[in-house]
């Protein structure tokens, strides 16, 4: 047996044992597993699945054993994956630190900040979030004005950021801040992580379109941060902050891709068009519905197909490319036509906002579609990546 | 699972496919094509050249005298071919006429016109439209048993190359009714046959195309090409590698008029300024950069679905060519925009491309007809 096959067989033997069987369900929104210090799990199974994937690394899989990750190479990684999806198993922990921060300290961290701060993202014990936009500076980041100044044994932090997301539940904060203000903008800004229980650090729930409230206004007032938090160089943090959003676009863009987990069943255009628009001999009754379905859903293999060349040209040695604000910039447009080609289908049964006589997931797609409209907002907005497209990559003049 | 990008005999195969195009068939050699009115509208002599090369071959098995580099590769070529508008029987040829002998040939049939076509020798034409819109099964040209054999009544048209065919391959009816898809028989029809009578059609892009007559044409029963009243069973597959093929060289034509005008952008002063400055125009370009990509992965799968003999070439096929229909529509119109008033002028290139544009995406099904035949493929 070829190392791959036996890694397969004992990975396959060991997810059977130790994936709970509710975790092999569709997950809903509220059984997300996001960790931390204070979690709710609606779920006792999603700790349970959450520890034992940590304790092995499966968490992040790909990151090296001695920061909490599985060590895997590709190949490996691959097999996990399969074997996963062979199960339909839930992600054990959904995490702005495994999303978007790991992999900026992975790049610019310190050997001892990373043995650190990276299995206790691993193994889900701190929750984070991300302290960049500001009232004043949104699009244009690198505007922002909170400060941190030098107090000889600690940075000093004052200001405050907007649109945290999480910010209220957040353990920690990853937090652009500015270090020399008479600097060009771009070169006065550093890369601070903190706590957020430290005294001074505050937080004002902000509710959004779709109800819920999962962002937050949050407040510094003389937050005494330690030296050793602050990674890379002194006033080099906006290398680490536009490194750190590539991730974030990458991940952000991925939902619009053909094979997401929320494009299947009922959310899928295609079914739901059926459903609630009727059928004639198996095809969706209305013939410009169809049409429209039909143009949607190629998109989206499109879309999908394309994120699978990317990730194959790298596989091949290829450097990655500008690409990411390629694939933010089309995946969260997209995800925001499936929800309004959902709503089409679905009239007005996708417009009830609670209670009877409306499913759950029905209610649950009103919610989503409204939230899908900060996709091409969040992290950067489309106006912004076509601008990056441009200048960074067709290299049109300023 | 192959992975989704070109091997490195693809890549040489491509590089090397430039510099012959760039070198032997620029678009200039296309212009002096068409202002010379030439009698076959593409050059024999490249043709011979291109056959050396391996190309007439690309996709036939070396045992049968081909070059065995398959779909793939003849897409990197055709791909090549569209950055200069070059005209030559690629297409028609090593792309549908080979297409057809492999998948539906006799043992002997195949070992005639494959190392032919290989060679550059014969040149083939799919005898198959009837009216203006691409309908695959709306065939009323009428192939009656006659003793052995078949007498061929009808009228095709737009026949991409008919008028330098050697050999067409004609989709006939031999029962049932016009739109059915049980019923078709294909044939080889030497086009010297008497009763045949090609009329050469000049059509905006200055491509090869034209009208087929059959007038009781006789035909032995060897020129049938597959089994009898299962022709669609080889037209399907044929026509999906020929949307496939012809989507590759639609991508060349929208990669070249991209760059083109991307260089304007950067070149072209207004107001003091460079208009690659405006962000009307930039937000714009970054948007078809966009569109571009999806349609350089859909296509790369497509060529693959072919080579791996997937179940989901049909879908493939429509996906491939729905999105080079529209991915072309769009640049080229936007190409010609950018471009002011000098992209009107027939001196200037975006006009050859807007017309190629609108007749390859005629070609094979526009998008309106492969979206519907994607929905029916996928089960709505
Ligand atoms: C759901 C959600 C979650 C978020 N989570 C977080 C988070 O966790 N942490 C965090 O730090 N931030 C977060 N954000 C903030 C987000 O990054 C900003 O909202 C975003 O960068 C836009 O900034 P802004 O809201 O100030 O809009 P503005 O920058 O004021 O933009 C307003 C409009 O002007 C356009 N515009 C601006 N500049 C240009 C330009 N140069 N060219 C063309 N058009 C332009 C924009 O595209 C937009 O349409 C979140 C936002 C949302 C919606």
């Amino acid at each position: 047996m070829s190392d791959l096959e036996k890694f397969r067989a004992e990975t396959r033997a060991w997810l059977e044992e130790n994936c709970p069987p509710s975790m092999r369900t569709p997950m809903p929104e509220e059984e997300t597993c996001w960790g931390g210090r204070n979690p709710v799990y609606k779920n006792p199974d999603s700790k349970v699945w959450m520890d034992r994937m940590g304790a092995r690394g499966w968490t992040v899989p790909a990151w090296p054993k001695e920061y909490g990750g599985g060590g895997l190479d590709k190949a490996h990684n691959q097999v996990l994956q399969q074997e996963l999806g062979r199960l339909r198993a839930r992600p054990p922990l959904s995490s702005f630190g495994i999303w978007m921060l790991g992999p900026a300290l992975l790049e610019f961290a310190s050997e001892e900040q990373k043995r650190h701060y990276l299995p206790q993202i691993a193994r889900g014990e701190i929750r984070w979030c991300q302290g960049y936009s500001e009232p004043g500076a949104g699009s244009d980041l690198a505007g922002l004005q909170t400060k941190a100044e030098d107090m000889g044994d600690h940075y000093l932090v004052n200001g405050s950021k907007i649109w945290t997301s999480y910010g209220n539940y957040a353990d920690w904060i990853f937090c652009l801040v500015r270090t020399d203000p008479k600097a060009p903008k771009h070169q006065g800004i550093s890369f601070l992580l903190f706590d957020m229980a430290s005294p001074g650090v505050s937080t004002k729930p902000i509710k959004l379109i779709s109800g819920a409230s999962v962002f937050a206004q949050t407040f510094f007032d003389n937050v005494k941060v330690p030296k050793d938090q602050l990674v890379g160089t002194l006033n080099a943090g906006w290398t680490i902050a536009k490194a750190l959003l590539q991730h974030e676009r990458n991940m952000i863009g991925g939902m619009g891709g053909a094979n997401m987990p929320g494009s299947s069943g009922l959310r899928s255009p295609s079914v739901a068009a059926k459903r609630y628009a009727g059928e004639i001999k198996g095809k969706i009754a209305n013939p410009a519905m169809r049409l429209e379905v039909a143009k949607h859903n190629m998109n989206s293999r499109a879309f999908g197909l394309t994120g699978q060349r990317m990730a194959d040209e790298m596989k091949a040695g290829a450097p990655p490319g500008p690409a990411s604000s390629m694939f933010k910039y089309y995946g969260t447009e997209q995800n925001k036509r499936k929800y309004e080609l959902l709503l089409q289908a679905m009239g007005t049964s996708a417009l009830g906002w609670e209670g009877k006589p409306f499913e759950e997931h029905e209610l649950s797609i009103t919610r989503e579609w409204l939230r899908s409209k900060g996709n091409s907002i969040e992290g950067g907005t489309s106006e912004v990546q076509l601008n990056i497209i441009a200048k960074n990559v067709l290299r049109l003049p300023d | 699972m192959a992975l989704l990008v070109l091997n490195e005999d693809q890549v040489q195969l491509k590089d090397s496919a430039r510099d012959f195009i760039q070198n032997k068939a620029p678009i200039a050699a296309f212009r002096k094509l068409r202002d010379s009115n030439d009698k076959d509208g593409f050059d024999r002599n490249l043709w011979k050249e291109m056959a050396d090369l391996g190309w007439a071959g690309i996709i036939i098995p070396e045992e049968f005298g081909g070059f065995g580099f398959g779909y793939t590769g003849l897409g990197v070529v055709l791909e090549e071919t569209g950055r200069t508008l070059a005209a030559s029987p690629l297409i028609s040829t090593a792309l549908i006429g080979a297409t057809a002998v492999l998948l539906g040939g006799s043992a002997a049939q195949k070992k005639e016109i494959l190392p032919a076509i290989a060679a550059g020798g014969w040149l083939m034409a799919l005898a198959h439209e009837e009216g203006p819109h691409h309908a695959p099964y709306a065939i009323a040209t009428k192939a009656k048993a006659d003793g052995g054999g078949f007498i061929l009544s009808g009228k095709k048209t737009f026949v991409l190359d008919g008028h330098v065919a050697d050999q067409l391959i004609v989709v006939a009816r031999t029962s049932g009714k016009s739109g059915a898809r049980e019923g078709l028989t294909l044939f080889l029809v030497d086009s010297k046959t008497p009763g045949v009578k090609i009329t050469r059609t000049l059509m905006a892009d200055s491509r090869n195309a034209a009208n087929v007559k059959f007038t009781n044409v006789k035909l032995a029963s060897n020129t049938m090409l597959g089994a009898i009243d299962q022709g669609a069973d080889i037209l399907d597959p044929v026509l999906d590698r020929a949307r496939i093929g012809l989507a590759a060289e639609m991508l060349g034509s929208v990669r070249e008029e991209f760059e083109r005008t991307v260089e304007y952008l950067k070149t072209r002063q207004q107001f003091g300024v460079l208009i690659g400055t405006f962000q009307a125009l930039k937000h714009r370009a970054a948007e078809m950069f966009c569109e571009i990509e999806l349609s350089i992965s859909v296509l790369l799968d497509g060529l693959i679905a072919i080579d791996e003999n997937r179940k989901d070439v049909p879908q493939m096929a429509s996906l491939v060519k729905a999105r080079l229909n529209d991915t072309y529509f769009l640049v080229s119109n936007e190409a010609l925009q950018m471009h002011g008033g000098i992209g009107m002028t027939d001196e200037f290139d975006m006009g050859l491309f807007m017309k190629r544009a609108r007749v390859a995406i005629a070609s094979f099904g526009d998008s309106s007809f492969h979206r519907e035949r994607y929905a029916t493929l996928e089960g709505y």
